[in-house]
């Protein structure tokens, strides 16, 4: 399956894999719910480390949408909210 | 999963919300390249604006860096007059100042990340871009509009999603450059009113540059006037280097010679 780390690009990732960036994104989704802002970064920065260890990098020029998004290295737990509220994501 | 599949379904929702515009799905096509393009030439902008924002940074580094350099000399110009207090005086603006280099850095560096992930980002949607050009005539020429739908629709919400994620990354650029920016203005400011000069040229600074002139000065004097008594015309430059403090040695050090001579 095709992972997109925003601000980095697409990674192509065995299905296999998923079971330990499930416990990866676990982590993040438990620190989020605390508010944790501390844990939230590391768990992130696992978390993608996981994706780019397992995932090779999808083609460039490929038009695929991808399968899970993730948010980019180094947001903060506001920014992930808005993120998931915001109306701006997509251009106009 | 549930980050992950939150933001991918957004992702998702906010590409197709953006894809049916048009009667003739083949006009979405050109559309959606139109908007392409225009993002193509924002994130090249980006690219541009950040980085002059880096230079204004490196400017100001080099000036801070300068004056630090300036202070440096003068403590240590003070420290061979005898004048610790100077000396003090000087390295105490100095590690005021280091502190702002310091910031400056930081700065530096995050805006240096912020253009290599905007450069990256042009690269990825350059890429795709010319991909989608292709794809787009591909299936104007080959497929009935009808037939073409299907395509249009994986085509453009393909793109759509890498479009999302390069418009973040400029927006994200643009808040930290906007924020560094103010900073940055205000200390251009205090360059221009000259608080940061202060202790090399002008204001209340002067002090340090005006007692250490009139030092040197003064012991420039005291040598010109050796040389002309035909005391010590080899010892003169050695003299200046040497320092207010050790005006007494060159002296004695060099009777025993003229003595000598005189002999």
């Amino acid at each position: 399956m095709i992972i997109r780390v925003l601000g980095e690009g697409q990674y192509d990732v065995a299905d296999h894999a998923l079971d330990r960036l499930n416990e990866l994104d676990s982590a993040v989704e438990a620190a989020v719910a605390a508010s944790d802002e501390a844990a939230f970064g590391a768990a992130l920065e696992a978390l993608l480390d996981g994706v780019r260890t397992v995932g090779v990098p999808h083609d460039l020029d490929s038009l695929d949408e991808s399968d899970l998004i993730l948010p980019p290295p180094g947001a903060s737990i506001d920014e992930v909210r808005a993120m998931l509220d915001d109306d701006g994501l997509i251009p106009g | 999963m549930s980050i992950m599949k939150r933001m991918s379904l957004i992702f998702r929702a906010k590409a197709n919300k953006a894809l049916d515009r048009a009667e003739d799905p083949r006009e979405t096509l050109d559309y959606s390249y139109q908007r392409q393009l225009e993002l193509l030439s924002n994130v090249r902008r980006g690219v541009a604006d950040v980085a002059t924002s880096r230079k204004r940074i490196e400017l100001q580094l080099a000036q801070l860096e300068q004056q630090a350099g300036k202070l440096q000399g003068q403590a240590e110009k003070a420290l061979q007059m005898d004048r610790e207090d100077l000396a003090r005086e000087a390295l105490t603006r100095k590690s005021g100042l280091a502190g702002q280099i310091d910031d400056l850095k930081t700065q530096h560096a995050q805006l240096q990340g912020e253009e290599e992930k905007l450069v990256n980002a042009q690269q990825r949607l350059q890429a795709k871009v010319e991909s989608f050009r292709t794809r787009k005539e591909t299936i104007k020429a080959t497929y009935t509009a009808a037939e073409a739908q299907t395509r249009i629709n994986e085509a453009v919400s393909g793109i759509g999603e890498e479009m999302g994620d390069v418009g973040m990354a400029i927006q994200r650029a643009e808040d930290k450059t906007a924020t560094m920016q103010a900073r940055a203005g205000a200390i251009d400011e205090l360059i221009a009113s000259g608080a940061l000069d202060d202790a090399t040229s002008q204001g209340s600074g002067d002090d340090i540059a005006r007692e250490l002139e009139s030092m040197s000065s003064q012991a420039d004097v005291e040598s010109e006037l050796m040389r002309l008594k035909g005391l010590s015309s080899p010892g003169a430059p050695g003299a200046i280097e040497a320092g207010a403090g050790d005006t007494s040695d060159v002296v004695s050090s060099e009777t025993p010679q003229s003595e000598g001579e005189q002999r």
